[in-house]
């Protein structure tokens, strides 16, 4: 079977299934909508570390260690590591995963980094290069904060487009062996710039990449939105939702019946004061983990399409004028019986 | 709205920013200017109460204005460490800005946050990370209009 599929798309011949997933969170997360799902929920933001960046490394810890628990695998099994974080030079992971003795692959796709993990792990499993691999993300609301804008006691106000950083880590292990879902296919996300250089609007600087990868998925697999039970996207946010909608309707495609994103349903955003919703590599993956694998492990979804979607600024790209690119890889992930 | 990848990149660029600005929701700018007044105001009403609770004491007037300044700052500060300064200047935005507290909090608020990479590279370098450009271009134009005051007394204009 061709493996290739259309322009940037690939259907996997060798199944590839999610075999165990984890998520641990910050105790905003455990207070949304999301919360009696998540595997722990921290009582501190600090988990016991003296800095935020200690704080998400001991984060990625936990996730990694819980998802390896739920697999009943010991650490040895893991042949690769694909994981990543929003810090400069990826701290978090770095220092999170030192002393587990486990090859990795320390990715950066900003919030789209979830996507490229899994995409890259499970083309790593289905060739063959490893019978058991791990993918992980994570971010820190104070870690984040400290690197991309000010300090937490500095007072402001968010605009109402600004999304909040989600405080948590997803953990998922893909093998070969059988599980309830499989990674049937990936479209591999361009780098996507429409000019936005207001980066307290990311939804709008990532929504023409998240259109540009659903879009090409759906035309490499000739498939219509209806075939998705849900086309989810990352951390868009209430005001990326609807530019996305507006512009996949112009290339002729309307996915508002069974669209959803993350980071609209990691926090309530009324009641929780998170403006558009949340946003960072721990918002997909903690949604995928807690809401979206579950549902397709029941089969009350057949069929999704993940499309974590990452807005690549740097403060220094951002002090020196420059647009803000956007990039989002798409995840078919499907039950299987 | 018609914007897709096959347009010329400036002409998409600027229809998508057009179309995003009209989507984009945004503060109600009268409301956020209330509030500003209100919050600043009574931040403002507190500094005079401390002026004239000094002046009554015996202070002259300029004594009295350090006070005030010092003890607003030091209020500032204070409200900073306790994550209350965030909460007002959420309510109250540039209200809690533009006062001298709102400088204070700034200082405070890199302080604490860089303090765990050190005191040299951490407060000491990065403590007026966000006011240094206050510092900096304050300073400058004092200067400039010390400058022009020099001048201007040398021409006989002032």
């Amino acid at each position: 079977m061709e493996q290739m599929r259309g322009k940037q798309s690939i259907q996997l011949e060798n199944a590839v299934y999610i075999i165990s997933h984890a998520c641990v969170t910050g105790s905003k997360e455990g207070e949304g909508p999301l919360g009696k799902k998540i595997d722990c929920v921290g009582k501190d933001d600090m988990f016991g570390q003296e800095s935020w960046e200690l704080a998400e490394s001991a984060i990625q810890q936990k996730a990694a260690l819980m998802v390896l628990d739920k697999a009943g695998l010991s650490l040895s099994k893991i042949r690769y590591i694909f994981a990543g974080d929003l810090l400069g030079q990826l701290i978090a992971t770095s220092f999170g995963l030192e002393e587990f003795d486990v090859p990795l692959f320390g990715l950066y796709g900003a919030c789209s980094t979830c996507g490229e993990a899994l995409a890259l792990g499970a083309m790593t499993v289905s060739a063959g290069y490893g019978d058991y691999v791990m993918a992980m993300t994570s971010s820190h609301y104070a870690s984040a904060e400290k690197q991309f804008r000010t300090p937490l006691e500095y007072g402001n106000q968010r605009p109402l487009a600004a999304s909040w950083t989600v405080t948590g880590s997803g953990a998922f292990i893909l093998s070969g062996k059988h599980g309830r879902v499989r990674i049937s296919g990936m479209t591999i996300g361009k780098v996507v710039d429409y000019g936005i250089k207001d980066a307290l609007n990311m939804g709008a600087a990532m929504a023409p990449a998240a259109c540009d990868t659903i879009v090409q998925n759906l035309k490499d697999f000739e498939r219509t939105p209806e075939d998705y039970d849900q086309i989810i996207t990352g951390d868009l946010g209430s005001v990326g939702q609807k530019i996305l909608w507006d512009l996949t309707m112009e290339q002729g495609f309307v996915i508002e019946k069974n669209h959803m994103d993350c980071g609209m349903v990691i926090y309530d955003s009324e009641k929780q004061d998170t403006h558009a919703g949340g946003s960072g590599c721990g918002c997909s993956a903690v949604t995928l983990a807690a809401y979206i694998l579950p549902l397709l492990e029941r089969g009350t979804w057949k069929r999704v399409l993940f499309v974590p979607t990452g807005a690549l600024l740097s403060t220094i790209s951002f002090n020196e004028r420059q647009s803000i690119p956007g990039i989002a890889h798409g995840i078919v992930l499907e039950h299987v019986e | 709205m018609k914007i897709n990848q096959q347009m010329d990149p400036k002409e998409r660029d600027k229809q998508y920013n057009d179309y995003v600005k009209k989507v984009t929701p945004t503060h109600s700018l009268g409301l956020c200017m209330g509030k500003a007044f209100l919050i600043g105001g009574l931040i403002c009403v507190l500094g005079q109460l401390i002026l004239n609770f000094c002046e009554t004491n015996g202070l002259d007037r300029e004594t009295s204005g350090s006070w005030c300044s010092l003890i607003l700052v030091a209020l500032s500060v204070l409200f900073t460490g306790l994550n209350i300064y965030p909460k007002l200047a959420k309510f109250g935005g540039a209200g809690t800005l533009v006062p001298i507290t709102g400088f204070a909090n700034s200082v405070a608020a890199s302080a604490i946050e860089f303090k765990k990479e050190g005191q040299v590279f951490g407060i000491g370098a990065k403590i007026f990370n966000i006011a240094g450009p206050v510092i900096l271009f304050g300073i400058f134009s004092s200067w400039v209009l010390g400058l022009i005051y020099w001048i201007g007394g040398l021409l006989g204009l002032f």
